[in-house]
């Protein structure tokens, strides 16, 4: 019993000095002036940037749902193929994802671009240039396409757990595709749904990198804005703190919200 | 009086090239119990899951009170199926799983409490509504499967081997439960297993099957008592099976020794399959048996003690009731009516 216990020393010391007193420093940071006195200034100013943390909110809600809308279906294919063709398909979703994020996101630069691959594409045909980078929807499509993998990933390990008899019993039983989906594949998956809804939710909501090289400067998320405070000209780790305090209670909120409903559904699981 | 209901002509399935099934043909009748019988890999399951929909012929035809549904989807079919492993609707209740069907035909909730409520007491499971399914033994889980089917009251319902995962004490309750359903409800049952008791107790007619055709098509007792072929004499029970030499009509040679027998048609001196059923043959002193041999080994049955006797090389099962001592001398005899003769040919179409 004590030698188990001595096992855990090492986790518990790493997360004290890497996760409890970096989260107390934020708290500290976020309710202090320069001068070490405490104050909610920093949280009132906070108020300046609503637009900001709404829109970061609005688009990683719609990279979310974009991504489920895009993952139900991958997902089910995969988990329905046979053996090999499933490893193979989870290696390819997977490669990308071993370049580098900044490259990535780099490649989406060339090809949105006005005089990038695919209004050169365009051109051929005499169309174009359209504006397709310095928008909001370059941000989402850069969302969505850097966190799509982790959303099909849970939503696959669930279903591949959902015996095909199961989907056959439905078929049998009168269920076409629709309720297929909508009474059995759904309420089923419903663990990895909320799995994958927070893996694309959290980054998306928080990135900075994406919005600032897809959204052109004008599509600047929350995440930009407190990177700005520790890094840029307007030097305020104090304002920063806040208002990566106040994104994170906002985020637990959501999430907590979220699993009330999750949990719900795996009781009757 | 006696429609075919579902009809199967010349069905092939394929997979990754191989043969499952060459050219079934298959005619059941309404309201019957019809067991597909056969070891595994014989395509019985195949052939099932084509009636359900859910395999796919390369050729042939299925018709279905004369009409082709070939191509109707699984949920257009007016069949139901009672799963191996039962796949039951993890996230639903007893009562929602039964009512599946029912809240898809949208019927009026009256109506589904109304008919769930008789199919539990059919399946005698009354006031299980609420429970979940993982609070259920397997046995129980099985009778829900069968309410959850029969409830949509099909024409026809399929089942792959449902008792497969039971003990012996309650497979043999329910085999009497499923044989009484299907008298009362006057359904038609296609029934796979590869357990011949089981086929012998529940079924109106057994199709053998082996290697993906049709051995022998009958009823229990036909196919018990006139095996076609060795294969389904081996199959069905025990059985002696011995190569002998049909001299002419009624006379045939087996084990050095000539037989009456009631068999003819056969070419003079064609080679054949003899087969004598364990029971059939009767133990008498050394110098009164047809055929002499000595006790190998002896077990108790309970009903009887199974004898193996070592005669010139052929190693006999016989059931007597009667013990013999281990390595004396006994003869036996067998009657002329005892003696089935079969061609020495594989399968029949």
């Amino acid at each position: 019993m004590k030698a188990s216990r001595a096992l855990a020393i090492p986790y518990v010391v790493w997360v004290l000095i890497f996760t409890v007193v970096p989260l107390g420093l934020v708290v500290w940071f976020a309710m202090t002036d320069t001068d070490g006195k405490l104050t909610l200034d920093n949280i009132f100013a906070m108020s300046e940037y609503m637009s900001v943390l709404f829109r970061s909110i609005l688009f990683a809600i719609v990279a979310t749902i974009i991504c489920l809308i895009l993952a139900f279906p991958a997902a089910y294919i995969i988990s329905r193929a046979n053996k090999i063709n499933q490893s193979t398909l989870i290696v390819l979703l997977m490669v990308p994802m071993w370049i580098n994020f900044l490259l990535r996101t780099y490649a989406w630069m060339t090809l949105l671009e006005p005089n990038g691959l695919i209004n050169k594409l365009f051109g051929i045909f005499g169309l174009g240039p359209y504006p397709l980078i310095n928008n909001s929807g370059a941000v989402i499509l850069g969302m969505v396409y850097n966190y799509l993998p982790f959303m099909i990933l849970p939503l696959y390990s669930v279903m591949v757990k959902i015996d095909q008899s199961v989907v056959e019993a439905a078929q049998d039983l009168g269920s076409n595709k629709v309720r297929l989906v909508t009474k059995i594949l759904l309420p089923l998956s419903m663990p990895g749904i909320s799995t994958g809804i927070i893996a694309v939710f959290v980054p998306s909501v928080s990135t900075f990198i994406i919005s600032r090289m897809l959204g052109g400067g004008t599509n600047d998320l929350i995440g930009d804005i407190i990177e700005m405070q520790f890094s840029g000209n307007s030097y305020n780790p104090h304002l920063g703190s806040a208002m990566a305090l106040v994104l994170m209670i906002i985020v637990m909120f959501m999430m907590s919200l979220f699993n009330q409903f999750g949990s719900e559904e795996e009781v009757i699981l | 009086m006696e429609n075919t209901i579902i009809s199967l002509r010349n069905a092939v399935v394929e997979y990754d090239g191989q043969q499952i099934l060459k050219s079934i043909s298959l005619d059941i009748i309404d309201k019957q119990f019809v067991t597909l019988l056969g070891p595994s890999g014989c395509g019985k399951t195949t052939t099932l899951r084509i009636i359900g929909g859910f395999a796919e012929m390369a050729s042939g035809e299925l018709f279905f009170n004369g009409v082709s549904i070939k191509n109707l989807p699984p949920h257009k079919r007016q069949v139901n199926t009672v799963f191996q492993k039962y796949a039951l609707f993890p996230h639903l209740n007893i009562f929602e799983n039964i009512a599946f069907g029912l809240r898809i035909q949208k019927l009026p909730e009256e109506e589904i409490r109304k008919r769930v409520g008789e199919m539990l007491e059919l399946v005698n499971m009354p006031g299980y509504e609420k429970r979940s399914i993982n609070s259920l033994s397997g046995g129980q889980q099985q009778r829900i499967a069968i309410a959850r089917a029969l409830v949509n009251r099909p024409k026809v319902l399929l089942l792959d081997e449902p008792l497969g995962a039971l003990d012996l004490k309650l497979r043999k309750d329910m085999q009497i439960e499923l044989k009484r359903m299907q008298q009362d409800l006057e359904i038609t049952f296609i029934y796979v297993t590869h357990d011949q008791e089981e086929a012998l107790t529940m079924s109106d007619t057994v199709v053998v099957m082996k290697d993906g055709m049709i051995q022998q098509i009958g009823t229990p007792q036909d196919i018990y008592n006139e095996p076609k072929n060795a294969f389904v004499a081996d199959f069905i029970g025990e059985s002696n099976i011995i190569d002998g030499i049909m001299r002419r009509d009624f006379l045939v040679e087996f084990a050095g020794k000539s037989f009456e027998c009631v068999d003819k048609g056969f070419r003079t001196n064609e080679p054949v399959d003899v087969v004598v059923r364990p029971e059939d043959i009767k133990v008498v002193p050394q110098e009164e048996g047809a055929i002499v041999g000595v006790v190998e080994n002896i077990v108790f049955k309970g009903v009887h003690y199974e004898i193996t006797v070592d005669a010139s090389g052929y190693k006999w099962i016989i059931q007597s009731t009667r013990s013999e001592e281990v390595g004396s001398v006994i003869g036996m005899n067998i009657t002329p009516e005892d003696i089935h003769i079969m061609h020495k040919t594989e399968a029949i179409r």
